[in-house]
C-alpha cells in the first residue's frame, strides 16, 4: 500500500492535467458552437449530429483511435497529445447539446422583451439568454466533468498517466489494492470537480459572492497546479529520460523495470516508464521516438510487422527475419533476445488433463466440441487462433475472449475449460494448469526481444550497450519465477526486477 | 440625444402612412394611415386578430412593416438602428416580460443601463419610478419578479417601459391578464401617470369599457383596417357601422344587465 501510495502524487497529477485541459477545451469549443448553433437550424443538425456520431465510440476505442491519426500528421502519437484530444471530443456533446438546448428554452416573450427595451443581439445574448440558459449549461458542463474524469483512466493504454495506471497495472499484477485504490481516487476527483462546478453555479444563480469566489479561487488553483506541473518539465534542464514502455501484463512490467535499473546503473541517466500501453501503440511510439526501449516479442513481430502466413522452421529463423525486416523498413534498432520465450499456449486444468488423458492439442481435438475457450482480449484477432484452427481442425464448444487475470481465474473456476495462456505466465503453476504441446507446431515462437528506437541509437550508444548486456540472460524458469512472485506471491515488480539484477550483476563479476 | 432631467416629458408625433403587413397571402394589416398628437392617448381597439398588435410592434420595428413609413416627430423609424429606436419608445408588453434573472431594479434599470447612463442618474431614476407606480422603493428594489402578483409585475413593467424617459409609449394589452379589482386600480394610476408625463401613447386593448375610460381618441380596427376614430364621446354619438355600434353597446349592455340584478 504505501509502494502505492508513493505513486499516487504523479498519477493524480497527470489525471488533474488531463481532465482540466480537456474540460476546458471541451468548454471553449461547445458554448460559442452551440450558440452559433442555436442560431443557425442547419448548423444545428450538423454539430449535434456530429457530436452524437463521436460519443456512439467506444471512449477506449476513440482515445486509441488518436494513436495512428496522430501518427499519420507527424505528431507525437503517444501520452498526453492523443489523449487529451480524445477526452476533449468526448466531451463535446453534453456541453454542445445543454447550450442549445438552453439556449431554445428561453421563453420567446422575454427574448421580445430584449428587444423590445433596446437591447442588440449580443447584448440580448449575453444579458438575458445565457443567463437564463446557464443552468441548462451548467448541468451539460457538470455531466462532461463527471464523464471526462471516468474516462481519463483509459488514457493509460495510449501512454499518458493517470489513475488508470493503477487500474489497468492493479489488474494485470492482481492488485486488486491497486485497482480499488485507482477507482476510488478518480471517483472522488469526480465529485470534487462536480461539487465545484455546481458551486459556481449556485454562486452565480443566488448571487451569493463569497461562493463563487471560494469556488473560482479552488478551480484557478487547481488549474495553476495543472499547468504549472505540465509546463515546468519543458524548462527542466539536464539530461532527458529515457522512455521505457510496458504492455498491460505483468512479465512486461518487470521487463520494463530491469531495462530502465540496467539503463540508470551503466549510465547514470533518468529514466521515465509508461506502463500499460497497447501492443502496437508502443511499437508506433518506438517508432516515432516517443519511447525509447520495449520488449516485444518474435512471433508478434511476425505476425504483425512481417504479415508472415507461415510458420517459421526455427527460433533463430524468426529472429534473423525480424532483424532483417526492420533494418530494411525503419529505423528501429533490434537490440536481441533477451534468452526466453513467452508463448501462447492452451492450458487446462491438471485435474480435467488427467481426466481426458491429454497432453497435445491434438489430443485436445475430439473433447473440443463440448469445452469452452477463454481468450486474452486480442487472441481472437491475431493469426494464431486461425493458424491453430487450420492446422488442427479443432472447434470450441464457445470462444470467449476476456481479459488475462481474469481468464486464470475463470479457467481455475471452471468457467471456461480452456484458455490461451503464456508460457512463462506465473499462474500456471500457482493454479496447477497444464500446457498442451503445440505437436504441429501451429503457433510460432515467441522469444522475447529488446528494441530500441534509432533515435536512441543515434544520440546515446551508452544506453544502447546496457541494453546489449541484457541479451541472453533470463531464462524461460527465471522469468516464469519472476512472473509468480508478483502474480501470486503480491510482491512489485520494480521489487522483483531490482532482486534480477542484483544477481546478474553478482554474475557478471 | 443628451435629455436634460427636465425635458423628458417633452413628446413627439407618431405618424403611419401606407403601413401594411403582409404574411404569405394574409394581409394582417392593410395601407394603414394613423396619427397619434403631441401627447396623445389613441387606443387601439379591436378584437383578436384585427391586427391592432401588429400594428404597434411595427412602430418600434419589432415587426418590420411590408410596405409604407412610420415617423416618430417627423423621422423614419428606419433612419436609426432598431435596438437605438427601441431606447427611445417605451414598450409595456401583454406578457409583461420581465427578466426573472434580475431584481425589480435591475429590471427597471435595463434601458438606461445600456445607454450608458452614469450610476447616481439611474439610482434616483429607480427611486422616482417606484414612486410612480406606487410601489415602495425600499423594500422592492431587491426583491425578484417572480416574489411579485400580477398586478406589482406590471408595474414594474410600466416603470421599466419609462425608465429611459421615452417620448412616446407603446402598451400591448397590459392590463389583459389581471383580476378585474386591480385592472380597475392600474388604469386609474395609468390615466394619471399618462397626464402627469403627456407622451404620446397607443394603448392596445379589446376591452370597450378600457378604451373609453382611457382614450383621448379610439381607434376601431377590423381586419387590418381602421374602421373609424374619433373621441370616446363621438363614437358612442355617431358609430360609423354595425361592428362599432354593437362595440359602443357592449359596456352599456352590461351596465343594464347589472343594473337589473340590482332592481329585483
Amino acid at each position: 500500500m504505501e509502494h502505492l501510495l508513493a505513486l499516487l502524487p504523479d498519477y493524480l497529477t497527470g489525471h488533474l492535467q488531463l481532465t482540466l485541459l480537456a474540460l476546458a477545451t471541451a468548454i471553449s469549443i461547445s458554448v460559442p458552437l452551440g450558440i452559433l448553433a442555436s442560431r443557425v437550424p442547419r448548423l444545428e443538425g450538423l454539430v449535434l449530429g456530429v457530436a452524437g456520431v463521436i460519443q456512439t465510440i467506444p471512449s477506449l476505442a476513440l482515445l486509441a483511435t488518436m494513436v495512428p491519426l496522430l501518427a499519420m500528421l507527424n505528431l507525437p502519437s503517444i501520452g498526453f497529445l492523443p489523449a487529451i484530444i480524445g477526452l476533449t471530443l468526448y466531451g463535446l456533446l453534453p456541453i454542445l447539446r445543454n447550450t442549445v438546448t438552453g439556449l431554445h428554452e428561453v421563453p420567446a416573450e422575454l427574448t421580445e422583451a430584449a428587444r423590445g427595451v433596446g437591447m442588440t443581439p449580443a447584448q440580448r445574448l449575453r444579458r438575458v439568454e445565457l443567463p437564463l440558459a446557464m443552468p441548462v449549461i451548467v448541468g451539460g458542463i457538470r455531466t462532461a466533468t463527471v464523464w471526462t474524469v471516468g474516462i481519463a483512466t483509459l488514457s493509460t493504454p495510449i501512454g499518458a498517466t493517470s489513475l488508470g495506471n493503477y487500474i489497468f497495472g492493479g489488474l494485470q499484477t492482481r492488485n486488486f489494492a491497486s485497482v480499488l485504490l485507482g477507482s476510488v481516487v478518480a471517483a472522488c476527483l469526480a465529485l470534487l470537480l462536480d461539487g465545484l462546478v455546481a458551486a459556481v453555479e449556485r454562486g452565480i444563480r443566488d448571487r451569493r459572492r463569497g461562493l463563487l469566489t471560494g469556488a473560482f479561487a479552488l478551480i484557478a488553483a487547481l488549474y495553476l497546479f495543472a499547468g504549472t506541473t505540465l509546463i515546468l518539465p519543458l524548462f527542466a534542464s539536464g539530461p532527458r529520460s529515457i522512455v521505457v514502455a510496458a504492455k498491460p501484463f505483468t512479465e512486461q512490467y518487470i521487463l520494463a523495470d530491469i531495462l530502465a535499473d540496467q539503463i540508470t546503473d551503466k549510465t547514470g541517466l533518468p529514466t521515465e516508464r509508461l506502463s500499460s500501453i497497447g501492443s502496437m501503440v508502443a511499437y508506433e511510439a518506438l517508432l516515432d521516438g516517443s519511447v525509447d526501449t520495449y520488449v516485444d516479442y518474435s512471433g508478434t513481430l511476425w505476425l504483425a510487422l512481417l504479415r508472415r502466413k507461415d510458420s517459421p522452421s526455427s527460433r533463430q529463423e524468426a529472429l534473423n527475419a525480424i532483424e532483417a525486416w526492420l533494418g530494411e523498413h525503419t529505423d528501429a534498432v533490434y537490440v536481441g533476445p533477451l534468452g526466453f520465450q513467452n508463448n501462447y499456449a492452451l492450458a487446462i486444468r491438471r485435474s480435467e488433463a488427467e481426466r481426458l488423458g491429454v497432453t497435445t492439442i491434438s489430443g485436445l481435438i475430439p473433447y473440443a466440441p463440448k469445452l469452452k475457450l477463454g481468450g486474452d482480449l486480442e487472441f481472437f484477432s491475431r493469426a494464431e487462433w486461425p493458424a491453430l484452427q487450420k492446422t488442427y481442425g479443432i472447434r470450441f464448444a464457445q470462444t470467449r475472449p476476456m481479459d488475462p487475470s481474469l481468464m486464470y481465474q475463470a479457467v481455475a473456476h471452471g468457467g471456461v475449460d480452456v484458455i490461451t495462456a503464456y508460457t512463462t505466465d506465473g499462474r500456471i503453476g500457482a493454479l496447477d494448469l497444464v500446457v498442451l504441446k503445440d505437436d504441429l507446431r501451429a503457433i510460432p515462437p515467441y522469444d522475447a526481444i529488446v528494441l530500441a528506437s534509432g533515435r536512441l541509437a543515434r544520440t546515446r550508444p551508452d544506453v544502447l550497450a546496457a541494453l546489449r548486456s541484457l541479451v541472453g540472460t533470463i531464462t524461460e524458469t527465471e522469468m516464469r519465477e519472476m512472473n509468480h512472485q508478483v502474480d501470486a506471491k503480491g510482491l512489485q515488480p520494480a521489487t522483483v526486477a531490482a532482486e534480477f539484477l542484483k544477481h546478474f550483476h553478482e554474475r557478471e563479476h | 440625444m443628451a435629455l436634460a432631467a427636465g425635458v423628458w416629458q417633452a413628446s413627439q408625433v407618431i405618424e403611419l402612412q401606407g403601413v401594411s403587413k403582409i404574411y404569405d397571402d394574409s394581409r394582417v394589416v392593410d395601407s394603414l394611415d394613423l396619427k397619434v398628437a403631441d401627447g396623445e392617448l389613441l387606443v387601439l381597439l379591436g378584437s383578436s386578430g384585427c391586427g391592432k398588435t401588429t400594428t404597434l410592434k411595427m412602430i418600434n420595428r419589432l415587426i418590420e412593416p411590408t410596405a409604407g413609413t412610420i415617423c416618430i416627430d417627423g423621422e423614419e423609424t428606419t433612419a436609426v438602428p432598431a435596438y437605438q429606436l427601441r431606447r427611445r419608445i417605451g414598450y409595456v408588453f401583454q406578457r409583461v416580460g420581465l427578466f426573472p434573472h434580475l431584481t425589480l431594479a435591475e429590471n427597471i434599470a435595463v434601458t438606461p443601463r445600456l445607454m450608458g447612463w452614469d450610476e447616481a442618474r439611474i439610482e434616483r431614476r429607480i427611486d422616482d419610478l417606484f414612486a410612480l407606480v406606487e410601489l415602495e422603493a425600499e423594500t422592492m428594489r431587491d426583491r425578484m419578479p417572480h416574489e411579485l402578483s400580477g398586478g406589482q409585475q406590471q408595474r414594474i413593467g410600466v416603470a421599466r417601459a419609462l425608465a429611459a424617459e421615452p417620448r412616446s409609449m407603446l402598451l400591448d394589452e397590459p392590463f389583459g391578464a389581471l383580476d378585474p379589482l386591480t385592472r380597475d386600480r392600474l388604469q386609474t394610476s395609468f390615466r394619471s401617470i399618462h397626464r402627469r408625463l403627456g407622451l404620446s401613447t397607443i394603448f392596445v386593448t379589446h376591452d370597450m369599457t378600457e378604451a373609453l375610460l382611457l382614450g383621448d381618441r379610439v381607434a376601431v380596427m377590423d381586419s387590418g383596417r381602421i374602421v373609424q376614430i374619433g373621441t370616446p364621446a363621438s363614437l358612442l354619438r355617431a358609430p360609423a357601422n354595425d361592428l362599432v355600434r354593437e362595440l359602443m353597446e357592449t359596456p352599456r349592455r352590461q351596465a343594464d344587465a347589472v343594473e337589473a340584478l340590482r332592481a329585483h
